[in-house]
């Protein structure tokens, strides 16, 4: 192994020094595991995500990762990163768009067995006719998993957010899975200035004897117990077993708001917060807001930014808070569905401010144009 | 940070009572204690244990594998300072030795579950019990089954960051913490042991 010095997550994270590279946000992936000391990570190929498992196999290579192969397709390599985590390591994959849905089984099981794995999503289309553009679709299926889900607008926040995950997803009164999400090609594939963390340092190491449910060490007591099959008995007290496990899961995701917003500086990033008019949206739909409100503020038109960091948990008492003093709310999505407007109306008490789009997808691009022309239309 | 007005208390709260961090009630910081859904001085929340175990007419300890095992260095001596403030209490002890579903039927005077606890609080009228060693999800589970189909009073002495489901949770528990508990158990009962 290449030897790096283990320091405190809040140093490496918020502390020390950093260097500017230009680089895409596959090498911003393989940059982030270099520094997380990650025990193991599963890779299968899928575009646009297969670059950055690559680059994790090339920096296993190196030294930088302690075990690292290739599964036989999504279902078994979500199935075996399960079984690491439970075994009590540190593991890492990544996957996007049909390798997600492939794979879809596990990862409810994942928050369900209290596993604290960091996954990457690189977002893609999941229609047929096949199509590999970018597209945030996916997300919608994955908001009820029970996995925390943060959504990446630029390869920064990709790389800081992988390192927070695992500080994130470890902790004990936390220790469910963080999907970290970044959207396909427009981050993946797309060169950008990214501050990195010193590459002889690394986090701690994950200690799975802290874990909210028995590691499955069968060597040593107290743990040389497997973990119980689930209740599935037919009666009363099994089901209510069920629903509270569940409720457990869900109380795991709430506790995590804290941790959330020590590291992330917040769930949401406002900008203009005096603003009447707001643009609430996450991943890069954040950028191409960014462009339309400089041109809206130049007529004079007050309009701000909320930048959703975490939609699970999501930030409706902080969206709620906004939107009470808005007119209006414009949702840019890069999807068919609508799953962030649909978040955004069932938190705040008058869903009718809010304008369920711009929406493009099956890999169209998001003119600025678009968005600017529904600030206007608010405006008036 | 949320204001939370859930108040944690014995129940039977319902058919099936919401977890409670998921109406507001949060964690304490270190150094803190959670009382009945608010922080409190850990002081405060020894003392008030201490209180709720000497008043009750059945107070029974539920060890979990944390403690029953002496696995890393440390654990013996805890269960040791455990099985001294039993007698200081005048509890019994009513293991959770696993936390596998017991089938046909489990045998509710000798061991507790994490998916049935309350067979066990019911079979032998517990008014008080005190968790201890038993894993952070699985102690959750079960002081959330209590509290819903109960009128007990639990007790979280946990090792890790406490746990929101119980009435009184101390975080970051070990040796010190049981044998002042034991102390102040003492004193409350106007210095005379059982």
């Amino acid at each position: 192994m290449i030897d790096q010095k283990i320091v405190d997550p809040d140093y490496l994270l918020f502390e020390a020094p950093r260097t500017s590279e230009y680089i895409t946000g596959s090498e911003a992936v393989r940059e982030a595991i270099k520094r997380a000391n990650v025990d193991m990570a599963i890779a299968y190929p899928i575009t646009p995500q297969s670059e950055s498992m690559h680059l994790v196999g090339d920096i296993y290579a190196q030294g930088y990762v302690k075990e690292y192969f290739r599964g036989e397709n999504e279902f078994a390599v979500m199935s075996s990163v399960a079984g690491a985590s439970m075994a009590g390591v540190r593991v890492f994959t990544a996957t996007g768009g049909p390798g997600t849905m492939r794979a879809f089984e596990v990862f409810p099981t994942w928050a369900g067995a209290r596993l604290p794995i960091v996954c990457a999503f690189m977002t893609r289309g999941i229609n047929s006719p096949l199509t590999i553009q970018p597209d945030t679709i996916e997300m919608a299926y994955l908001l009820e998993t029970g996995i925390l889900m943060l959504h990446a607008e630029n390869s920064q926040d990709l790389h800081d957010m992988l390192l927070m995950a695992f500080m994130v997803a470890e902790k004990t009164d936390v220790h469910i899975p963080v999907g970290v999400f970044a959207d396909g090609f427009f981050v993946t594939h797309t060169r950008d200035k990214v501050n990195m963390l010193p590459e002889d340092c690394k986090l701690p190491s994950y200690d799975p004897y802290t874990s909210p449910v028995p590691v499955m060490d069968m060597e040593n007591v107290p743990v040389r117990q497997m973990r119980d099959p689930f209740v599935m008995k037919s009666n009363f007290i099994s089901y209510a077993a069920h629903a509270s496990w569940q409720q457990e899961i869900d109380a795991a995701a709430e506790r995590s708001r804290k941790y959330l917003n020590h590291y992330l500086g917040g769930l949401i990033d406002v900008e203009h917060e005096d603003a009447d008019i707001f643009i609430v949206t996450s991943g890069t739909a954040v950028s191409q807001s960014r462009e339309a409100i400089a041109t809206a503020r130049e007529e004079g038109i007050n309009v701000g930014l909320v930048k959703i960091k975490s939609i699970r948990p999501f930030p409706g008492e902080e969206i709620r808070a906004l939107a009470s003093r808005s007119k209006g709310i414009i949702v840019p999505e890069f999807n068919r569905v609508g799953w962030l407007a649909k978040e955004i109306c069932s938190v705040i008490d008058e869903p009718r401010k809010v304008v369920r789009g711009p929406r493009v997808f099956g890999g169209m691009t998001m003119p600025p144009e678009l968005i600017l022309a529904e600030i206007r239309r608010i405006n008036q | 940070m949320r204001e939370s007005s859930y108040k944690v208390l014995p129940g039977p709260e319902g058919y099936l009572p919401p977890a409670a961090a998921t109406m507001g009630v949060m964690l304490p910081d270190p150094g803190q204690a959670i009382m009945e859904g608010e922080s409190v001085d850990r002081d405060t929340a020894l003392r008030a244990a201490a209180l709720k175990l000497i008043e009750a007419r059945n107070p029974v300890f539920f060890p979990g594998p944390l403690i029953l095992w002496d696995w890393k260095p440390g654990v013996a001596e805890k269960a040791t300072a455990l099985k001294e403030l039993a007698e200081a209490v005048g509890a019994k002890m009513i293991p959770m030795p696993d936390y596998r579903p017991k089938y046909p039927m489990i045998n509710p005077a000798i061991e507790v579950n994490p998916n049935h606890p309350n067979l066990t609080i019911w079979h032998n009228k517990i008014d008080v019990c005190l968790f201890i060693g038993v894993h952070c999800h699985y102690a959750n589970l079960a002081l959330k089954i209590i509290r819903g189909g109960t009128d007990c009073y639990t007790i979280a002495v946990c090792a890790e960051a406490g746990h929101e489901e119980a009435m009184i949770s101390l975080r970051d528990a070990g040796l010190c913490e049981l044998q002042r508990l034991r102390e102040l158990v003492i004193e409350l009962k106007g210095g005379k042991n059982q």
